[in-house]
């Protein structure tokens, strides 16, 4: 598959959404979930979306990386409008430019733990052999090194996490979404993960937006968007100028 | 990435996705084994058999030609024959008691009375092998070796036929172009033809058969004999006759059709494994729908995903058909063990490459066809089901369209591969449709079992009761699946049996005290008192005592047989026209014959006006007469006119003379005749002694154990149903495999319910009754439901095939639901096996790995 897009060299916001509505059927009744939310995220920052439960945090992620379409509303990723595209055109940008890491791990559980960090750059067709020492690299940065040949099975929850995060940074990514990350950890696992997300984040330059309940951990972000009722309720920034932070925030 | 990158990638990821499922995958693997095993042996056993036909030709025939007449060849028959030139045997075939002095038995017997040097290819094998070349020189017999067992009988004792006794030669293992089971109704026995006159059994009345059969020198033009043996038919010389040509075409022909049915019985053991393949396929995707979204998620696209899967599924379906072909060509090596008495060649085994490919590639497309069901929808699997844990339906992500384009697929192959099979589309038509008829019903039945669980369900019921029942239609249950394979192998493994159940049902006269148990043919007019008296004298009683007036028919409404079978606008069927037919005279009806259409009459005055006579219903549809037409009759020389006063149906499988001809009394009572006699002896000694008396003073009375020919026809049937259901078997065991395949793949879920349920306080008891509860009921319906459906088949094919009302035995199918839903239970047990015992989070964790 050959798909080439438009890239804007100028641009810096890495993340636009606007007039992003999201809406789900339930029986006769139809429930707005994302509600008229706008937002645009600067290239290289850290994102917290936070909110109560039901507040629309997850929909609203799933759109952003392209994992869901909205009901109306647009989302460009790194500029590329995602509206137009095909699922399979999605699914490239998201290989090019997007990494994971979900609270719930998702590592594809047929694989070793190094297999699962090559997926990403695999899939690319990438040469096999520079795909697998970057791996052992990234497992090793993560206190890995000597799991690689592991199943997730044969793994705690924090290291599974831990190869979730290494197979996020393979590829380079522009931005990382993460959902919830340490919230199937406990607290020590949890505090370790965070850093981990937070130096390879600045390490690579990669912008992270992360969902999640913990105020804590949002507080580590240069912003933090909260929800209510599908929309945003605050949007506030925390060590950017305020004067960048109003033009920024539309 | 380059679409080489892309190939290799998903290849590889294939290969790595199904390291650690690989063993849960066996069962279904398994299914496709037995199927194209099944296929495979079927098919290879049948190019064996073709081949070997084609080498043994002329064995067949034992000549290159045979020509035969119920009466001694016409002069222009014997001109044409004996300008054949080469060597030539003649011959006379008759019935007749045989009997043998040393065990004092006798048995109504095949005679054949030869001069000549048949059989010209192949061999006659005997015991010793010296007496096929002897007997006739020796003046001696040779008999049938399985009677020579029976009766305790060794070469060199006698055998008496009619007037006549011969010592035995030796015995008759085997003759060229004859099965084995050719001796079931009645042993064969060859004589020299030279003295068989003396016998005193070629008298009128006799049903005596004359045959010539010839060898010709190389290089003889066959086509050119064929052309003068047909000019010769065309001018109204009646007579039979067999090329090796003919032979093999007609044996090929039958061959043909006992083969394409069991090659349906297989395709359906394949067609369940397809079954099989698609529902393990669809639990198996269910629980990749996660990796599948992450895989979504990091980049892959649909059709990557979808060929992963794929590419799973053909290597398995590839694999199991190779091994299936394995097994099946391992199968055909028996056979022929099962069925050689049934053919008239020995079966030359080889590999058959041809079967083995094409069994492959059945099972490849069958595989790939049925996993498409559920892989399509891998397509449809959105990457959003890694962030949020969605219980989606499978069956609900394809669209309409695409499981039209399936089933459409699915229903074109099937049909495409039946008319292969059958040679004809009409049948396999109807076959397809037959199957998806059964599928609907089968789906139709596990909704409502679904509706009605949910219905019946009450709050009162004890919690292992209300767990169990709703087992039943809770998500992801198993009911369909099960209703569906275990259903269709009920179908159609009840349908066989009911069946042979209902043929053996019809020859079954046990009870039935009033019925004849011995019947009495070719009494001579002089002989019938005698007879009579000899069987009163020992204190049976005479049932019925029928002549017999052999005849001809000359013309319809004054038309020539002839002219009728020459008349393109009459559809009057040959054998009726020609055939001699043996006709009676009786004032009344018998209690097993129904006045149709017309007027009985009794009895008439003289034959000087028209003689009304009663047709059986189905002849006179095949002279395409009515009622009123007339019909002239030569009887024995003298023409006589009749017309059809009435037409009626008569039970033919009654075992008593009956007729397709009756005339009124008072016009055959001077022709020449001779008589029928029926008997209820009282016991099967008393049958027997009563044979020997009249077979000594009257040889040439031909006596018919019914008891015996049921018996006959009893240990033919079950030869011939064993063989059906040998090959049904692949589908019962494809049945069990597909059945433990659907519940061992749901073994995971079932294990986090025992397990939530131990850790919430169920007793192992509990457990285990829960389970209990849900097997028998799945095992009861699925059993009952297909036994439905077979009850319904079974009717049809009676109706419409054989022309019985079926009468369904309850004790058969109360055995037959007890031993499924047993099957289902210890199977559906044996699925959570090593649960019980350990502590719930050991489970869990082995089993996720």
């Amino acid at each position: 598959m050959s798909v080439s897009f438009k890239i804007k060299k100028t641009v810096s916001n890495i993340l636009e959404v606007q007039q992003l509505y999201r809406e789900f059927k339930s029986g006769s009744k139809i429930l707005t979930v994302v509600d008229d939310i706008n937002f645009s995220i600067q290239e290289g920052i850290s994102c917290a979306i936070v909110g109560p439960s039901g507040s629309g945090k997850t929909t609203l992620l799933g759109l952003c990386a392209g994992l869901d379409r909205p009901t109306s509303g647009t989302v460009s990723l790194n500029g590329i409008p995602l509206n137009p595209l095909s699922e399979d055109e999605r699914a490239k940008v998201r290989n090019e430019h997007v990494g994971f890491v979900f609270q719930t791990f998702q590592l594809v559980p047929t694989l070793t733990a190094l297999e699962n960090v090559m997926v990403p750059l695999e899939l690319r067709g990438d040469a096999t052999k520079e795909v697998r020492e970057r791996a052992q690299e990234l497992l090793e940065s993560v206190g890995l090194g000597d799991r690689t040949h592991h199943y997730p099975t044969q793994l705690s929850g924090g290291e599974q996490q831990r190869v979730a995060i290494a197979r996020a940074f393979i590829n380079q990514p522009k931005i990382l979404f993460a959902d919830e990350p340490t919230g199937n950890l406990d607290t020590e696992t949890g505090e370790y993960i965070e850093d981990l997300i937070f130096d390879l984040n600045e390490k690579q330059g990669t912008t992270l937006v992360l969902v999640t309940h913990d105020l804590e951990l949002a507080k580590k972000c240069n912003r933090i968007i909260k929800l209510k009722n599908g929309q945003v309720s605050e949007d506030n920034f925390t060590e950017l100028e305020p004067e960048t932070a109003a033009e920024k925030s539309l | 990435m380059s679409n080489n990158k892309s190939g290799f990638w998903t290849f590889k990821m294939a290969w790595r996705d199904s390291r650690s499922n690989r063993s849960k995958l066996f069962l279904f693997m398994a299914a496709i084994i037995v199927g194209v095993a099944a296929q495979v042996a079927i098919t290879s056993f049948r190019a064996n058999l073709n081949s070997s036909i084609e080498s043994q030709a002329k064995e067949l025939l034992g000549a290159d030609l045979e020509v035969e007449r119920n009466a001694p060849f016409q002069p222009e028959l014997q001109e044409v024959l004996d300008s054949l030139g080469g060597d030539v045997t003649t011959g006379l075939e008759f019935n007749s008691m045989a009997f043998f002095p040393t065990s004092g038995t006798t048995r109504l017997s095949q005679i054949t009375a030869l001069e000549g040097e048949f059989p010209y290819y192949g061999e006659l094998i005997t015991e010793p092998s010296s007496a096929g070349a002897v007997y006739q020189q020796n003046g001696s017999a040779l008999v049938d070796e399985p009677i020579m067992r029976l009766f305790g009988v060794e070469p060199g004792d006698s055998v008496k036929i009619g007037q006549l006794t011969y010592k035995i030669e030796g015995a008759i293992i085997e003759i060229p172009g004859q099965p084995v089971a050719a001796s079931f109704f009645g042993p064969r026995i060859f004589i020299p033809k030279e003295n068989v006159e003396e016998t005193g059994l070629l008298q009128r009345g006799s049903r005596l058969e004359y045959v010539s059969l010839h060898k010709f020198p190389e290089g003889t033009d066959m086509a050119a004999v064929e052309d003068r043996l047909d000019k010769l038919r065309e001018n109204n010389i009646r007579f039979g006759f067999d090329t090796v040509r003919e032979r093999e075409e007609e044996v090929g022909e039958a061959i043909m059709y006992l083969s394409n049915f069991l090659n349906l019985i297989g395709f359906i053991a394949l067609l369940l494994g397809g079954i099989g393949v698609a529902s393990s396929i669809f639990v198996y995707i269910r629980q990749k729908i996660n990796t599948v979204a992450v895989l979504r998620c990091v980049g892959v696209s649909s059709n990557q995903a979808l060929s992963i899967y794929l590419i799973q599924a053909t290597a398995m379906g590839l694999l199991g058909s190779i091994l299936g072909a394995l097994l099946g060509s391992a199968v055909q090596l028996y056979l022929p063990v099962l069925v050689q008495d049934f053919l008239p060649v020995d079966i030359d085994l080889y590999i058959s490459w041809a079967s083995i490919f094409i069994g492959i590639g059945t099972g490849v497309v069958i595989s790939v066809l049925f996993a498409l069901f559920p892989l399509l929808a891998v397509r449809k699997i959105s990457p959003l089901f890694s962030l949020r844990t969605i219980d989606i339906n499978l069956n609900e992500l394809l669209d309409n369209t695409t499981k039209v384009i399936l089933g459409t697929s699915l229903a074109v192959f099937i049909t495409g591969y039946a008319w292969l099979m059958l040679g004809e589309f009409l049948p396999a038509l109807y076959f397809t449709l037959g199957l998806a008829t059964c599928l609907i019903l089968l789906t139709g039945f596990a909704k409502l079992i679904m509706i009605g669980s949910r219905k019946f369900l009450r709050a009162g019921f004890s919690y292992e009761w209300r767990q169990g029942l709703a087992n039943l239609y809770r998500p992801n249950n198993q009911t369909t699946t099960l209703l569906l394979t275990f259903g269709l192998g009920v179908t159609m493994i009840s349908s066989l049996y009911l069946t042979q159940d209902m043929l053996l049902d019809q020859i079954d006269f046990g009870d039935q005290r009033d019925l004849p148990n011995l019947a009495l043919y070719d009494i001579q007019n002089d002989q019938n008192e005698g007879v009579n008296e000899i069987i009163t004298s020992n204190g049976h009683d005479i049932l019925q005592n029928v002549p017999i007036v052999t005849m001809r028919l000359q013309e319809i409404n004054g038309m020539t047989t002839e002219e009728v079978d020459d008349d393109t606008t009459r559809n009057a069927r040959g054998w009726a026209l020609n055939r001699e037919y043996r006709s009676t005279y009786r004032d009344s009806l018998l209690p097993t014959e129904t006045l149709e259409t017309g007027e009985w009459i009794g009895s008439v005055e003289s034959r000087d006006e028209l003689v009304p006579v009663s047709v059986e219903e189905d002849l006179l549809e095949d002279l395409d007469a009515a009622i009123g037409d007339t019909l002239t009759w030569d009887v024995q020389g003298i023409p006589i006119d009749t017309y059809i006063a009435n037409s009626r149906t008569v039970k033919w499988d009654q075992p008593s003379p009956n007729f397709f001809v009756v005339f009124p009394a008072g016009v055959l009572e001077n022709a020449p005749q001779f008589f029928a006699t029926t008997i209820n002896t009282t016991s099967r000694e008393a049958s027997l002694s009563l044979q020997q008396n009249i077979v000594q003073s009257f040889p040439n009375v031909s006596a018919i154990d019914v008891g015996q020919v049921l018996e006959t026809v009893r240990a033919f049937i079950d030869k011939i149903t064993f063989v059906i259901q040998f090959i049904g078997l692949f589908s019962i065991i494809t049945g069990l495999i597909v059945l433990a395949g659907s519940a061992a793949t749901s073994r995971f879920q079932r294990i986090r319910e025992a397990v939530l349920l131990r850790t919430l306080g169920a007793s192992k008891k509990q457990v285990i009754k829960i389970q209990v509860i849900e097997y028998v009921l799945l095992g009861i319906m699925a059993s009952i439901t297909g036994l439905i459906l077979s009850l319904g088949a079974s009717t049809l094919i009676g109706q419409f095939y054989f022309d019985i009302t079926f009468v369904p035995n309850f004790y058969i199918i109360g055995i037959e639901i007890i031993i499924l839903t047993a099957l289902v239970l210890i199977i559906g047990l044996l699925n959570t096996r090593g649960v019980h015992n350990r502590p719930p989070l050991e489970v869990l964790r082995a089993e996720a790995a």
